[in-house]
């Protein structure tokens, strides 16, 4: 067993990143993200990688492709505004089936917004966010020893199918202070291979190119049908979700990272008043855990998505569920706080009063 | 027969999509004859731009990475930081580097990346017909300035070499021009000693290339040499050739 550490979720982050063998960080500040650059500027060194503060997020996400491009593992992060700013390189990655990693630790938005913690950006890292067809793999950790120890998974999603990786936390997550425990050994990069399609020193073997682009008529949609097929062998293997007190439920509450804890404290008061509630997280944003929802929907028929934003979640709870059962939203945006009060009173609006009051999203 | 220049081993025998006349392919095999006279086609890889060269990712007989129109710096930082040991080039028009990707040029010098950019200046869009370059001359013709560019209305055409100078880590500044024969014979040697500077660690290199666009300035197509006219009158007096930072010289 390891030892657990109490640590910041965006230090553990970036520790975990490392131990997962990040070598290359590029970024630039903002909140409420800064302390990830902070301990890459000193720890990556340590190990013999690179840290770069680059004079822009656009700046940063151009140096990771090309980082990516030599097959090193790499990283990037920011939040909202500077997501936004990343988005060009984040699709050229893509295009060019470079892997990495990038975390958004998300504020309120639009705009510049406030630096508190938000889900609002969730259509935008789960619908791809740049131009073009492409899919991130995201995971939403729930606290400091996830964004400790989802690093590992998203390096070898992203390496296995060629993809970038997405972290989807939130301000509060990041700032959150919790023991953490990395579980998996730390990574020796130097047991890692280099993949077939690096770029770097080449003595005997053909010239390889990395590009996003192919201007021969229908190659590119050879190239994005290719790639679609990888993201379905995703959406098969690497769905990842966790379960609480559904066995019984007749609610489910369908949350990810903070608004999931805040549901979680919603369930456990609810079930003091002998509420059968139970609590659905999606672990991975993309792919959305749907065929679980609908194994669940065999027996529980009401569904509350819970979300620090106005409601972008509930979609994909409403696409998976497809009329399979009734789904109510519990939204609060612009970087606001849900309380578990609050949801609590949802809960009990949704199972007492019927859905007459809390209207089902149509 | 004698064969007396063979084509550079770094250089692939493909047919080049530019336009007859245009600099671009000159300075291609310029490039590549570069490298096979410094031994490193084996560790050097090109950035690509978008522009007129997108395609270099094809002719150059090494690994390539094409990226985003303006970021070829921060694509080659990625790469040397990544993996020093290899030579890494971006190559860039007068779009892509004096205008989208001013911040990264900048950025790049200011970090004295030891990398080496080739830097084609043609003052205009050539790729996507002709719009007027950051570069464009004041009074020259382009579709977004069918009268002439006016200072009043686009501002001044901006001189590269000189604005990197001011940085301190800029180690190698120089502009050349492809439109005579001794101009491409210095443009060569620039270039060697641009790739030279990478391989000693001697920090940010680049050459400015004067070069032709007959197609998009204009000038007659079924003889392009009318276009090195253009280069002669027009570009010089404004992006006077020289040497403008050798770290190395001043000590
Ligand atoms: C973000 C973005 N904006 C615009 C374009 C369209 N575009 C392609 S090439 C080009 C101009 C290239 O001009 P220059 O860099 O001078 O190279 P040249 O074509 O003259 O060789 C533009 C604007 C693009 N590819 N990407
Ligand atoms: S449009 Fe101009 S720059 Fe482009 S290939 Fe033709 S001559 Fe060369």
């Amino acid at each position: 067993m390891s030892e657990k550490k109490l640590m910041k979720g965006n230090e553990a982050l970036a520790e975990g990143a490392v131990r997962a063998g990040c070598r290359f960080f590029a970024g630039y500040p903002i909140t409420p993200q800064n302390e990830v650059p902070e301990y890459m500027s000193w720890r990556l060194p340590q190990v013999g990688g690179a840290f770069i503060q680059s004079e822009s997020e656009v700046a940063a996400i151009n140096m990771i492709y090309g980082a990516a491009a030599t097959g090193k593992r790499c990283m990037t992060s920011s939040s909202s505004p500077g997501i936004s700013l990343k988005q060009e390189g984040i699709s050229y990655c893509a295009g060019a089936d470079l892997p990495f990693l990038v975390a958004n630790v998300v504020r309120g938005g639009p705009g510049l917004g406030n630096i508190a913690g938000s889900q609002s950006d969730y259509w935008q890292s789960t619908r791809g966010g740049g131009h073009g067809d492409y899919r991130l793999f995201v995971m939403a950790p729930n606290g400091a020893n996830e964004m400790g120890n989802f690093p590992q998974k998203c390096y070898e999603v992203a390496f296995k199918y060629r993809v970038p990786a997405l972290v989807l936390a939130d301000g509060i997550i990041g700032q959150m202070m919790e023991p953490v425990e990395f579980k998996d050994p730390e990574v020796d990069v130097t047991t890692l291979k280099e993949p077939d399609w690096a770029l770097g020193v080449n003595n005997s073997r053909a010239k390889r190119q990395v590009k996003s682009y192919d201007l021969r008529e229908g190659y590119l949609e050879i190239m994005v049908r290719e790639r679609a097929k990888r993201y379905k062998q995703i959406e098969e293997n690497e769905v990842l979700y966790e379960e609480k007190m559904l066995e019984d439920a007749e609610v489910a509450l369908v949350a990810y990272g903070t608004s999931a804890r805040v549901s979680m404290a919603a369930m456990k008061m609810a079930r003091e008043k002998g509420l059968k509630v139970g609590l659905f997280r999606p672990i991975t944003l993309w792919p959305y855990p749907k065929k679980r929802l609908i194994e669940l929907s065999g027996r529980i028929k009401k569904f509350i998505a819970v979300e620090m934003s106005l409601g972008q979640m509930v979609e994909d709870v409403r696409l998976s569920l497809n009329g399979r059962g009734e789904v109510y939203l519990h939204s609060k945006p612009g970087g606001s706080v849900i309380t578990a009060e609050e949801v609590l009173a949802t809960i009990e609006g949704v199972m007492k009063k019927g859905a007459k009051e809390y209207a089902a999203i149509k | 027969m004698q064969l007396l220049n063979k084509r550079p081993e770094s250089l692939l025998d493909l047919k080049m999509h530019y336009c007859p006349g245009c600099g671009h392919g000159i300075v291609h095999r310029l490039i590549a004859e570069a490298m096979d006279d410094l031994g490193i086609r084996a560790r050097t890889i090109c950035v690509a731009p978008v522009g007129c060269a997108v395609f270099a990712d094809a002719y150059f007989n090494c690994d390539t990475i094409q990226g985003a129109h303006g970021r070829g710096p921060a694509i080659a930082t990625g790469l040397k930081r990544s993996k020093p040991d290899t030579i890494v080039f971006s190559y860039q028009g007068d779009g892509d580097l004096a205008s989208i990707g001013m911040a990264e040029i900048v950025h790049a010098a200011i970090r004295s990346e030891n990398i080496t950019v080739i830097f084609i200046n043609n003052a205009i869009y050539g790729m996507t017909g002709g719009q007027m370059a950051p570069t464009t001359l004041i009074g020259q013709k382009a579709t977004t300035c069918v009268e002439g560019r006016t200072a009043k209305q686009a501002g001044y055409p901006i001189r590269m070499c000189e604005l990197l100078a001011t940085i301190d880590g800029a180690a190698y500044l120089e502009r050349t021009s492809v439109h005579t024969a001794p101009g491409v014979l210095k443009t060569k040697a620039a270039i060697k000693k641009a790739f030279q500077n990478q391989v000693d660690c001697k920090g940010f290199s680049m050459v400015e290339v004067l070069s032709m666009c007959p197609t998009n300035w204009g000038t007659r197509l079924d003889n392009p040499s009318e276009a090195t006219k253009f280069v002669a009158e027009g570009m010089l007096p404004v992006f006077p050739l020289g040497v403008y930072k050798d770290a190395q010289k001043q000590g």
